[in-house]
C-alpha cells in the first residue's frame, strides 16, 4: 500500500483546528483513536441516558398512585394514606415556603460574604474566607439536621414564643410571625439558609470575579468609594449571574431532604404562620417510605417525580441565565 | 477594625480628604455589611463543629471501631463498626463506578466534543444532573435495582455514583482545559496518536487538579444520606460483601438515632456524626493539599 493512497490519509477532524495535523498510520493505529473516542463518547453519553431513565423508571412505578388521582396529586392537599387519598399540596407548599425562607436569609449574607472575599478584604484575609466556606460546604446534611433538631429547635422555640407574644395579634405581621413550635418552616428555612450559603457564595464570587478590573478602575477614578465602586461598577455586571447563583441555591434547598425531614415537624398544613410545624416533599417521602406500601409508595415515588421536574425546571433555567452571562461577559 | 477594609493608612486618609460624610457613612455601613456577613456564617459554624466535637467525642473508643451495633438502641453500649466500614465499602464501591466514567466523559467533552451539538448538549446535561436531589437518585436506584436485587450496598454505591459522575465530569473538564495546547502538539509531533496523547501526556499533566476534584465528590458522597435509606437497607451487625445482604452507614444511622428521645442513642447520633465529619474531612484536606501541591509546582 503507498502511504498516500486515500483511505489511508485520515484527515482528523477531532483534532484541534489551528494545527491543521494531517495524520497518517495504520489502519489497526486508527482503530485505537476510534475506539477511544468511542468509549469516551459513550462515557459522557452515560449522563444522558441517566436522566432519562431517572424520569422514565420513577414515572413508571408512581403511575398507579398519578392514574388514580389525576390532577389531584398537586392541586389536593388531602394525604390520608389509610383511606387511599394522596393529595400532595401541603407538601408542595411546605418544600416551597421553607425554600423561600431559606433564599431570603441566605441571599444578604452570601452577597455580603462574596463582596468581602472578592472586593473588600484584604489580600491575607481571602484565602481564610474562601476556607471557611468550604468548611461549611463539607458539613453533611445530615449532621446539620442532627444540631438543628437536638440543638436548635429547642433553642430557638422561645424565641418563636416571644416574637409570637409580640406580633401576633398585629395585622399582616401576625399573619407570618405566628406559632410556636421549634420544629416549624422556619427551623427549616434557617437550616437551609446555613447550608446554601456556601453554594450561593462560592457561585457569586466566580461571577464577581470577572468583572473587568478596568471598570472598577474608572470607578474609583472619578472619585467613588468602594461601595459606589461596587454599586456602580462590579453589581450592575454581575447582576445575571448572581440571579443564577441563587437559584440554583434555591433547587438545592428545594431538593434537601434529611435536614428538613428532622426539623421541619412533619405535618401537613399549608398556613402562612412561619413559626408552625409542616411537612416538605422531600422530606414525607424519606419519613414514610419504610412504612408504605402499594399506592401509598407509588405516591411517595411520584412526590420524587414532582420534585425532579420542579429541580430541573429550576436549574435549567438558572443555567440558561448563567449561560446567556458567560456569553456576553466574554464579549460574544 | 478599619484595617479589616482598608488596604493602608493611606488609602483611610484619601477617603476622608477627598468624600462627603454621608458617603463615607454609607461606604462604612456597606463595609460592615460584608463583615457582618462573615461573622453570622462563622456562627453556625462555629455552633456545628463544637458541638460534634464536644458531644462526640466520648462515644469514641476502640470499642466504637470493632463493637456491632446494639440490639437495643435506647441503652448505652454496642460499637458503630458496620456503619463505618459500610460508610467506607459503599463510598468505595460508588468511585470505582463514578470516577473512570466521569474521567472519560470529561474526555470526551473536552478532547474530541468541544463545541459540538452533543458535547454542549452533555454539558449543560450534566450542569443540570448536578442540581437533581439526592433523594430522586435514591428513588431512581430503588425503581431499577432495589426492587430487582432486593436491599444490599452496591445499591447505595450506584446512587452515590449518580451524584457524583456530573461533579467529576465538571471539574476535570475544567482541569483539562488548563493543558496547554502546546503539550498536545508536542506529543502528535512525535507521531503519537491522539488517544495516546491523551492517556500518556494530557491525563497526567492534569493529575492532581482531577484528583482534587474526585476527593471532593467522594466527600460529598460520603456525607450523603437520603440515597441509602431506600436501597441499603438496616443491618446491625457486620456486612462486608456490597452484593449480599443489607448493610449501613454513619449518616444513616445518624438520621435515625437523631430521631430517638433517648439519650444513648442520641449520644450514638453524635459520636456518628464526629465520625462522619472526621472522614468527610480527611477527603476535603487531601483535595486541598493536592490542589495546593499542583498550584505549587504549576507556579514554580
Amino acid at each position: 500500500m503507498s502511504p498516500l493512497s486515500t483511505d489511508e490519509l485520515v484527515v482528523s477532524r477531532e483534532l484541534p483546528g489551528d494545527d491543521g495535523s494531517v495524520l497518517l498510520g495504520s489502519a489497526s493505529r486508527r482503530r485505537g483513536d476510534t475506539l477511544f473516542r468511542g468509549v469516551a463518547l459513550g462515557a459522557g453519553l452515560v449522563v444522558l441516558f441517566v436522566l432519562a431513565l431517572i424520569a422514565a423508571s420513577t414515572t413508571k412505578e408512581a403511575w398507579p398512585a398519578f392514574q388514580q388521582e389525576g390532577l389531584s396529586f398537586v392541586t389536593s392537599s388531602t394525604w390520608i394514606p389509610s383511606e387511599g387519598k394522596y393529595g400532595a399540596l401541603a407538601f408542595i407548599y411546605g418544600t416551597i415556603l421553607s425554600s423561600l425562607i431559606a433564599v431570603v436569609l441566605a441571599v444578604p449574607v452570601s452577597l455580603g460574604i462574596a463582596l468581602y472575599a472578592n472586593e473588600a478584604a484584604p489580600r491575607r484575609l481571602r484565602r481564610p474566607v474562601v476556607y471557611v466556606m468550604d468548611l461549611l460546604a463539607a458539613i453533611p446534611s445530615v449532621v446539620y439536621g442532627l444540631w438543628g433538631i437536638i440543638v436548635l429547635a429547642p433553642a430557638i422555640k422561645p424565641v418563636y414564643e416571644a416574637i409570637n407574644g409580640a406580633v401576633g395579634g398585629v395585622p399582616v405581621l401576625g399573619w407570618f410571625f405566628n406559632g410556636t413550635s421549634g420544629r416549624s418552616f422556619m427551623t427549616a428555612g434557617i437550616i437551609l439558609a446555613i447550608m446554601i450559603t456556601p453554594i450561593i457564595t462560592s457561585l457569586s464570587r466566580e461571577v464577581i470575579a470577572t468583572v473587568p478590573s478596568a471598570q472598577r478602575e474608572a470607578a474609583y477614578g472619578m472619585g467613588a468609594t468602594r461601595w459606589e465602586m461596587i454599586r456602580a461598577a462590579v453589581l450592575p455586571w454581575s447582576r445575571g449571574g448572581i440571579t443564577g447563583a441563587v437559584m440554583l441555591g434555591l433547587g438545592r434547598a428545594m431538593g434537601e431532604t434529611i435536614a428538613v425531614a428532622l426539623v421541619i415537624g412533619s405535618q401537613a398544613q399549608i398556613t402562612t404562620h412561619l413559626f408552625e410545624a409542616g411537612d416538605s416533599m422531600a422530606a414525607v417521602i424519606v419519613n414514610q417510605f419504610g412504612e408504605s406500601s402499594g399506592n401509598h409508595r407509588s405516591a411517595l415515588i411520584g412526590l420524587g417525580v414532582v420534585l425532579f421536574i420542579v429541580t430541573i425546571l429550576v436549574n435549567v433555567s438558572a443555567r440558561s441565565i448563567v449561560a446567556r452571562f458567560d456569553r456576553r461577559s466574554r464579549g460574544m | 477594625m478599619t484595617d479589616l477594609f482598608l488596604e493602608s493608612e493611606v488609602e483611610r486618609l484619601l477617603l476622608e480628604a477627598t468624600t462627603s460624610r454621608s458617603r463615607r457613612v454609607k461606604n462604612r455601613l456597606a463595609s460592615l455589611w460584608m463583615v457582618g456577613s462573615l461573622l453570622v456564617a462563622l456562627v453556625p459554624l462555629t455552633l456545628v463543629i463544637g458541638y460534634v466535637l464536644f458531644k462526640g467525642a466520648g462515644e469514641i473508643s476502640l470499642a466504637w471501631f470493632t463493637e456491632d451495633l446494639p440490639a437495643i438502641t435506647r441503652k448505652p453500649g454496642g460499637g458503630m463498626g458496620p456503619a463505618i466500614v459500610g460508610t467506607l465499602l459503599i463510598t468505595a464501591g460508588a468511585a470505582i463506578l463514578a470516577v473512570p466514567l466521569g474521567i472519560l466523559g470529561a474526555v470526551y467533552l473536552h478532547e474530541y466534543g468541544g463545541k459540538t451539538y452533543t458535547a454542549r448538549l452533555v454539558r449543560f446535561m450534566a450542569d443540570v444532573m448536578t442540581g437533581v436531589p439526592s433523594i430522586v437518585m435514591g428513588l431512581f436506584i430503588y425503581t431499577v435495582w432495589t426492587l430487582q436485587f432486593g436491599l444490599e450496598g452496591i445499591g447505595g454505591s450506584l446512587a452515590l455514583a449518580c451524584l457524583m459522575l456530573p461533579i467529576i465530569i465538571r471539574s476535570t473538564e475544567e482541569m483539562l482545559r488548563l493543558v496547554p495546547d502546546e503539550l498536545r502538539q508536542a506529543s502528535y509531533a512525535l507521531g503519537n496518536r491522539k488517544w495516546r496523547t491523551i492517556i500518556t501526556v494530557v491525563l497526567p499533566a492534569s493529575f492532581g487538579g482531577i484528583t482534587s476534584g474526585v476527593m471532593i465528590a467522594i466527600a460529598r458522597a460520603a456525607g450523603e444520606t437520603a440515597p441509602l435509606v431506600f436501597t441499603i437497607g438496616a443491618a446491625r451487625n457486620l456486612n462486608l460483601d456490597l452484593f449480599n445482604g443489607p448493610m449501613t452507614a454513619l449518616s444513616v444511622q445518624i438520621f435515625g438515632n437523631a430521631q430517638t428521645p433517648f439519650d444513648a442513642a442520641q449520644a450514638r447520633a453524635w459520636g456518628a456524626a464526629l465520625t462522619l465529619v472526621g472522614i468527610v474531612f480527611i477527603f476535603t484536606v487531601l483535595a486541598r493539599v493536592i490542589s495546593a501541591r499542583v498550584a505549587r509546582r504549576h507556579n514554580a
